[in-house]
């Protein structure tokens, strides 16, 4: 047993986990305020890196400017999204919401690459590609910035979430009818969860685009983003960093294991794996609430 | 006027429990069979073959999916893998010299087989996580596809399907491949047709509405599910095969990909749930739009001198397709079906309009 080998395997993939637990907050955020479960956000990660392009590389300004303006405009195409398509769908049948969802993704996508082209650019963060060395552990750098990133944003929501505004929002997720009665304005909160969530994407698109180029491949992080968010229980937002960690480690040991035997690319069928035992075992996540249904 | 119920008398139970006791939907029915039984004769080769035929059997496909989702209730985004499994085992028994009538059953059988390994799924969740669970059992099916060479040939490859043949006749004609998926088309309808009304579909549609609450008026609701589950992945598995063999001609990995799944599930939402005349609607719908939407652009962007790169022509119809999901949801979210049943309701009374106040 090579226990070097192992060890970087299992940091690197905690780091890498740590990024896609940015894509599952995005998730989180939605389901935890709507019940939604937001298929779109792989096409808005897209959206979110293109626009970011859209400023710094098309305008030429630099990336501090670009990131803040990519973050209203995000904030304002999650508001307008939940506001023209999912209010109305509310108290339909789920497979009609997440029809709308998927939709939302094929336009989003189809959209972008129909403006932008699907040719791969670089985000260009200025993040080096040489390796971190922690004694004998090679490590990436740019995960290393999406780790930082994960967290930043967790501790953010953290914060957020006990802020009078975080708190209608934690009211909304409990009960949207109790919410109501007291005056809580639910399509508000939803629409900020929305927004949010959009936000979170440019977070994403950023990082992840300057780990793989922005391109169309972007909005494939839906199901290792998804499989995390349902590790961790739709609703928590710890649940998805923490299950963050846990698939990238199994992901990274378990196909640096069977890469070896089955030839490559057994990265996405662990995934599908973890997703399938979740669903099968516990539902609900390491850390969701467990709903009771009434008949 | 054209839907008269005057005359429409039930004097025995199997009159009141006819399909279609209106007369005009009779005629009607008739008439758009005749239209495509006429077809080769009305329609060039081309078109008969490149448009006619794929509509017939996606619908027969998206039948299938209406079958588990608008009427089971049950949630599906690994119908194309469950088609794929119907499509390289009927292609595998052929090759292995068996006919093809025994291959497309084996084909259809392997395919309830699997696909009632989804309804196992079903057993423990359902809702979003259910379709979650089949959206990774369709990532599985694909990697298995692409990794197993005993299956798809290799990796990046394709199996040649051989020849069609029933009866020991080679169907190898433009019209003869037409009537196969024809007559592949009209079976699923009428089994369906006659679903509805029968206690299996009545169980469906209460294990649909609530599971719990079926399972209480003594629906066993696993069992219903099950029966679903491989009543609907037979139908996949059969259609699947029938596309390889008369309209793709060759099986590979990318002709049932998780966006074929959500190609389906679409037909079946634009079309309607529980709408039989609306999944042909959609089928057709999503099968044309995108050809119609590049040639308006493509009109229009010529109109105002505008240049659009290749590329950008290469993408609208799936942004097009996109919104053309999302703006179905919103105006009409029971989907053309509805539209279509609607505009009967308003013809059925037309012009007494009064007589419905």
């Amino acid at each position: 047993m090579d226990w070097i080998f192992l060890a970087e395997l299992t940091v690197n993939g905690a780091i890498t986990g740590l990024s896609y637990s940015l894509f599952a907050i995005g998730l989180v955020l939605i389901y935890k305020s709507s019940s939604v479960p937001n298929l779109a956000q792989g096409g808005l990660t897209m959206l979110g890196a293109y626009v970011v392009l859209a400023f710094s590389y098309e305008l030429g300004w630099p990336l501090w400017v670009a990131i803040p303006l990519a973050v209203v405009i995000m904030f304002l195409v999650g508001l307008g999204i939940e506001k023209v398509a999912l209010r109305r769908l509310a108290g339909r049948p789920i497979v009609m919401i997440l029809m709308m969802t998927l939709g939302i993704d094929i336009f989003l996508r189809g959209a972008t690459l129909a403006v932008w082209g699907g040719a791969p650019r670089p985000m260009g963060l200025g993040v080096s590609y040489d390796p971190f060395f922690v004694g004998p552990l090679l490590l990436s750098r740019i995960h290393i910035v999406g780790a930082v990133a994960a967290i930043a944003l967790f501790v953010a929501f953290m914060l957020f979430f006990r802020s009078r505004q975080g708190i209608r929002l934690r009211a909304i997720s409990d009960d949207y009818m109790a919410s109501w009665s007291v005056g809580i304005s639910v399509e508000r909160g939803v629409g900020l969860s929305w927004a949010l969530a959009s936000v979170v994407a440019v977070a994403t698109g950023v990082i992840w685009g300057e780990i793989q180029g922005v391109d169309q491949t972007l909005s494939l992080l839906l199901l290792k983003g998804l499989t995390v968010a349902i590790l961790g229980g739709l609703d928590s937002i710890v649940g998805a960093i923490v299950a963050g960690i846990l698939l990238g480690i199994l992901e990274n040991v378990g196909s640096g294991y069977l890469d070896q035997m089955v030839g490559g690319g057994s990265r996405d069928l662990v995934v599908a794996a973890v997703l399938i035992l979740t669903v099968m075992l516990r539902p609900h996540g390491l850390f969701g609430r467990q709903d009771i249904e009434r008949i | 006027m054209f839907y008269r119920q005057s005359g429409v008398r039930h004097n025995s139970y199997s009159s009141d429990r006819d399909l279609f006791p209106i007369p005009a939907d009779r005629y009607a029915l008739w008439f758009f069979l005749a239209l495509g039984i006429a077809a080769p004769w009305l329609i060039d080769g081309l078109y008969l073959n490149s448009y006619m035929l794929p509509w017939l059997l996606w619908t027969a496909a998206a039948l299938g999916l209406n079958l588990l989702t608008g009427w089971g209730g049950q949630m599906h985004l690994g119908y194309a893998a469950v088609m794929a499994v119907g499509a390289y085992s009927t292609v595998h028994a052929v090759r292995f010299g068996i006919p093809w009538e025994f291959a497309l059953l084996i084909g259809g059988l392997s395919s309830s087989v699997i696909g009632s390994l989804f309804a196992v799924a079903a057993l423990r969740v359902k809702g979003l996580y259910l379709a979650i669970t089949t959206l990774a059992m369709q990532f599985v099916m694909d990697w298995v596809l692409n990794h197993v060479p005993a299956i798809s040939g290799g990796s990046h490859a394709s199996l040649q399907s051989p020849t069609f043949a029933l009866l020991g006749q080679d169907i190898t004609s433009d019209a003869g491949l037409y009537y196969v998926a024809l007559g592949w088309c009209v079976l699923v309808t009428i089994f369906l047709l006659n679903m509805r009304r029968t206690g299996l579909g009545r169980a469906l549609v209460a294990v649909r509405e609530k599971d719990f609450a079926a399972a209480i008026l003594g629906v066993n609701s696993f069992y219903y599910k099950v029966i679903a589950f491989a009543t609907s992945s037979f139908i996949a598995g059969v259609t699947g095969a029938i596309l390889v063999a008369t309209f793709y001609f060759l099986a590979s990995p990318e002709q049932f990909s998780v966006n074929v799944s959500i190609q389906v599930l679409a037909m079946v939402i634009v079309g309607g749930l529980a709408s039989i005349i609306g999944s042909y609607f959609g089928a057709a719908l999503i099968l044309l739009m995108p050809g119609i939407v590049n040639g308006l652009f493509a009109a229009f962007a010529d109109q105002i001198g505008l240049q659009l790169g290749p590329e950008t022509l290469a993408h609208i119809p799936n942004a097009a397709y996109g919104a053309l999901i999302v703006i179905f949801l919103m105006v009409e979210p029971m989907g053309l079906g509805k539209i279509y049943a609607n505009i009967r309701d308003y013809l059925l009374v037309w012009p007494f309009d009064q007589m419905k106040k």
